[in-house]
C-alpha cells in the first residue's frame, strides 16, 4: 500500500517536472538581445563610422540626384529604355508617362531617395553576392554551409531585419540599405551558383583540355556561360531590394515608402494609392531595364 | 619512338576502388563488381603504345570505356592506377602546372558534341588555346586563321557557332584543336554526331589533313567502318579492357575472340559484296605476244612485284614474279617458259567478300577473279579493306583508274 502511493507520487513528480520544463520559456529572445547588445558595443568602432559617413554620402547622393532637373533625368531614362528594349516604343513610352506622373504628383524627391537606396543596396548585394555564389559553386562545403543561411535570410519575415538594423545603424538610410542587403542578396548568390553549376560538362572539359587555370576557366568560360542566369538573379535582387526599401521607411528611410506609411497612419486612401502606384511604376521600369540588359548581351 | 605509352592504366568509378581492384584481380566481371561494390569499372589495365604520326583508333560498343580511356590520356579523369607517358613524361603522377603545360602545348581534344563556346565567334573559339597560353593577339589571330583555312572555314571567322551546320561546327572544333599545333590530337567520337554523308567527308578531310600534318591521332569511334577507313591501327575495347590491337587487316582477318568476330560480322556487306564488286582491272602480259622484256618493263612501270599472265583469249595461265622475269631477261630468254607460276589464289566473280578474307590473308599475290577460266580482275588487300570501309564496292571499282 505504502509502496503503491510512493510510486504514484514519483510518477506525478516526474510529470510535473516535464510540465514545468515546457511551461518555462527558453530565453532565446533574451539571448539574441544580449548578443545584439554585445555586438553593438564591441563593434561600435565599425558601425558608427558607417552610420555617419556612409549615411551622409547616401543623403548627398540622393540630394544630388534630386537637384538634376527632372526633365533631364526623364529624357535620359527614356533614351536608355529605348535602346535597351531593342529600339521598341512600349517601354520608353511607359517610362515617359510613368515618370511624368510621379513628377506631377510632387513625388520626385521621394522617387530619387528610393532610387538611391535601391541602387546602392542592390550594388552592395551584387558585389558581395556574385563572389559568394562563385565560392558556392566551386566547393561542396561552401554550398552546404551557405545554402541554409540563404534560406534563413529569405524566409525570416522582412520586418525582423529592421530591428538589428536600427540597433546597429540608428534610423535613416543606412539601416534601410543594411536590411535590404540581407533580404535581397540571396537570389544573386543562388543564381550565380546555379548558373556556374549549369555550365555543360563538355564545355568545362574543353576548357580544362586546353590547359586553363582555375581563374581562366572562370572568366573565359563559366561566367560568360552563366551570365544570363546571373543577370536573372540580379533582376530579382533589385526587385527584392525595392520592396525592402519601401518597408524600411518604417525605420525612417526616406522615399516613396514614407508616403505610403504616413497615408496608412492617417487612413488616407488617396495619397496611399498615389504613392503605391509610383512604387509600382518604378518597379516596372527597373525590372524591364534590368531584364533587357540581360537579353541585350546574351 | 612511341609518343604515348600507356601501361596498366585503370579507372574505377565509385568509392570502393581498392576492393574493386582486388575483385578484378580475381577475375570477376564488370557486372559482378558493380553488384558487389557499387563501383563501375571504366577502364581495366589498358596497355598500348602509339607511334609518332600514327592514327590509333579505339573502338568498342557503348559503355566499353572509350571515352574514359581517352580522358585518362590527358587526365581529364584521374586514373585509379597505371601510367600514361607522353614523350617520356608520366602524366599520371605529374603536378598541376606540368599537366597544364602538356595540355596547352602537346595535346588537344576534339569533342563529340563539338563543345564550342557559344558566346565566342568562330575565330575567337579557334584562338582559345592560344589565348589561354598567353600568346599575343596578333599572333594568335594569325595562327587561328591559318587553322581555319586548313579546315576550309577561312571565310567564316566572324560567324557564331549557332550560325553553322554541324559539320562546320566540328571543323571549328578541329581548327581549335589544331591552332596551337599540338603533337597529339585526341578525338572522342568526333564525327559521330554528324549525318552519314558529312561524316564521310569529314573522314576524308581528316585523312587529307593528316597527310600534310602527320600528327599523332587517337581517334575514338564505335563504328567499324570509320575505324577501317582512318585507322593505322585499331584497338578494340570490351567492358573496359582492350581485347585486341592490330592493323585493320589483322582485326578483320584474325579476330582475337568471339567479341571481335561479332564486331567484324556487323560489317554486313562483307557478305553482300562479291569479288566482282571490288576487283580491279589487272595488269597482265600475253603469253602469246609478250616475253620477259615487256613483262619487266610493265612490272617496273607499275611498281609491282608480280604480274598475271594470260593468253590471247584472256585465259589465265598463271603469274610471273619480278625476280624471275628479271633473271630470264638477263639470260636473254624470249618467252615465259619455265617461269610461270600457278599457285595463285583464285575466286569466282560471285564469291562473297567474306570468303576472300581467308584466301587473301597469306597470299603474296593478288587474288585472281576468274570466269570460266578467263581472268576478269584482281583483288588486292588494300581494296578489300577499302571496300568494307567505303560501304560501296562500286565506288572502289570506279576509282581504280
Ligand atoms: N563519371 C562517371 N561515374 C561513374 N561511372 C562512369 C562515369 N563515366 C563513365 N562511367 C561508366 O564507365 C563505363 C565506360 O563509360 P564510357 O563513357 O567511357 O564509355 P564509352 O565507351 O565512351 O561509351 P559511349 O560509346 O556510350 O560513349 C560505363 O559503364 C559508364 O557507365
Ligand atoms: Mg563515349
Amino acid at each position: 500500500m505504502m509502496l503503491d502511493i510512493f510510486s504514484k507520487l514519483t510518477f506525478l513528480s516526474i510529470f510535473t517536472d516535464i510540465k514545468e520544463f515546457f511551461n518555462k520559456q527558453i530565453p532565446v529572445a533574451d539571448w539574441v538581445d544580449e548578443a545584439v547588445k554585445w555586438t553593438t558595443d564591441t563593434f561600435s568602432w565599425f558601425f558608427d563610422p558607417i552610420k555617419e559617413d556612409f549615411g551622409d554620402q547616401l543623403e548627398k547622393f540622393a540630394e544630388l540626384l534630386a537637384d538634376i532637373p527632372p526633365s533631364i533625368v526623364i529624357v535620359i531614362t527614356v533614351i536608355i529604355a529605348f535602346f535597351l528594349s531593342g529600339k521598341k516604343f512600349g517601354l520608353p513610352s511607359f517610362t515617359l508617362v510613368g515618370l511624368l506622373f510621379i513628377y506631377n504628383q510632387q513625388l520626385w524627391e521621394q522617387l530619387m531617395s528610393t532610387f538611391t537606396l535601391v541602387l546602392v543596396a542592390s550594388l552592395i548585394s551584387v558585389i558581395v553576392g556574385i563572389p559568394v555564389g562563385i565560392l558556392m559553386s566551386k566547393s561542396k562545403w561552401a554550398e552546404a554551409i551557405i545554402k541554409p543561411i540563404l534560406d534563413f535570410m529569405q524566409t525570416m519575415p522582412a520586418f525582423v531585419y529592421l530591428i538589428p538594423a536600427v540597433v546597429f545603424f540608428g534610423i535613416g538610410m543606412v539601416p534601410g540599405v543594411f536590411a535590404s542587403f540581407i533580404f535581397a542578396t540571396p537570389p544573386v548568390v543562388r543564381f550565380t551558383n546555379l548558373g556556374i553549376r549549369q555550365v555543360s560538362k563538355e564545355l568545362v572539359e574543353a576548357s580544362d583540355a586546353f590547359g586553363t587555370t582555375g581563374s581562366q576557366k572562370l572568366f573565359k568560360v563559366e561566367l560568360p556561360m552563366a551570365k544570363t542566369t546571373i543577370m536573372a538573379g540580379v533582376n530579382q535582387t533589385v526587385m527584392l531590394s525595392l520592396s525592402m526599401v519601401v518597408i524600411a521607411s518604417m525605420i525612417g528611410a526616406p522615399g516613396l515608402g514614407r508616403d505610403v506609411l504616413s497615408a496608412l497612419q492617417r487612413a488616407s486612401a488617396g495619397t496611399g494609392f498615389v504613392a503605391g502606384l509610383s512604387i509600382v511604376i518604378l518597379a516596372i521600369i527597373m525590372d524591364r531595364i534590368t531584364q533587357n540588359i540581360n537579353k541585350e548581351k546574351s | 619512338m612511341p609518343v604515348i605509352k600507356v601501361h596498366n592504366l585503370s579507372k574505377i568509378f565509385g568509392k570502393r576502388t581498392k576492393e574493386a581492384q582486388k575483385l578484378l584481380d580475381k577475375g570477376l566481371s564488370k557486372e559482378e563488381i558493380l553488384e558487389k561494390t557499387g563501383s563501375t569499372v571504366g577502364v581495366n589495365r589498358a596497355s598500348f603504345e602509339v607511334e609518332e604520326g600514327e592514327v590509333f583508333v579505339i573502338m568498342g560498343l557503348s559503355g566499353s570505356g572509350k571515352s574514359t580511356l581517352v580522358r585518362l590520356l590527358n587526365r581529364l579523369i584521374e586514373p585509379t592506377e597505371g601510367d600514361v607517358e607522353v614523350d617520356g613524361e608520366n602524366l599520371a603522377t605529374m603536378g598541376k602546372d606540368d599537366l597544364r603545360k602538356i595540355r596547352r602545348e602537346k595535346m588537344s581534344m576534339v569533342f563529340q558534341k563539338f563543345a564550342l563556346f557559344p558566346f565566342r565567334s568562330v575565330l575567337q573559339n579557334t584562338e582559345f588555346g592560344l589565348e589561354v597560353q598567353g600568346t599575343d593577339k596578333q599572333e594568335r589571330s594569325e595562327k587561328a586563321k591559318e587553322a581555319l583555312e586548313l579546315v576550309g572555314l577561312g571565310s567564316f571567322v566572324e560567324q557564331y557557332p549557332s550560325q553553322l551546320s554541324g559539320g562546320m561546327q566540328q571543323r571549328v572544333g578541329l581548327a581549335r584543336a589544331l591552332a596551337n599545333d599540338p603533337e597529339v590530337l585526341l578525338m572522342d567520337e568526333a564525327f559521330s554526331a554528324l549525318d552519314p554523308l558529312i561524316r564521310k567527308d569529314m573522314q576524308d578531310e581528316l585523312m587529307d589533313l593528316q597527310e600534310k600534318m602527320r600528327k599523332t591521332i587517337i581517334f575514338i569511334t564505335h563504328d567499324l567502318d570509320e575505324a577501317l577507313r582512318i585507322g593505322d591501327r585499331i584497338a578494340l575495347m570490351k567492358d573496359g579492357s582492350i581485347v585486341q590491337i592490330g592493323s585493320p587487316e589483322e582485326i578483320l582477318m584474325n579476330p582475337a575472340n568471339d567479341y571481335v568476330e561479332k564486331f567484324v560480322e556487323d560489317v554486313d556487306r562483307s557478305k553482300v559484296l562479291t569479288a566482282e564488286n571490288i576487283m580491279k582491272r589487272p595488269e597482265t602480259v600475253d603469253v602469246d605476244k609478250h616475253g620477259p622484256r615487256v613483262a619487266l618493263e610493265r612490272i617496273r612501270e607499275q611498281g609491282l612485284s608480280n604480274m598475271y599472265v594470260i593468253d590471247r583469249a584472256r585465259n589465265l595461265k598463271g603469274y610471273v614474279t619480278a625476280d624471275d622475269v628479271s633473271a630470264a631477261r638477263k639470260q636473254e630468254q624470249k618467252d615465259f617458259h619455265g617461269i610461270i607460276r600457278t599457285d595463285m589464289p583464285t575466286v569466282e566473280k560471285d564469291t562473297p567478300v567474306h570468303d576472300i578474307f581467308e584466301i587473301i590473308h597469306d597470299s603474296q599475290v593478288p587474288v585472281a577473279v576468274v570466269e570460266e577460266g578467263k581472268l576478269r580482275g584482281i583483288i588486292v588487300r588494300g581494296s578489300l579493306i577499302a571496300a568494307l570501309a567505303n560501304g560501296n564496292g562500286n565506288e572502289v571499282n570506279g576509282d581504280d583508274a
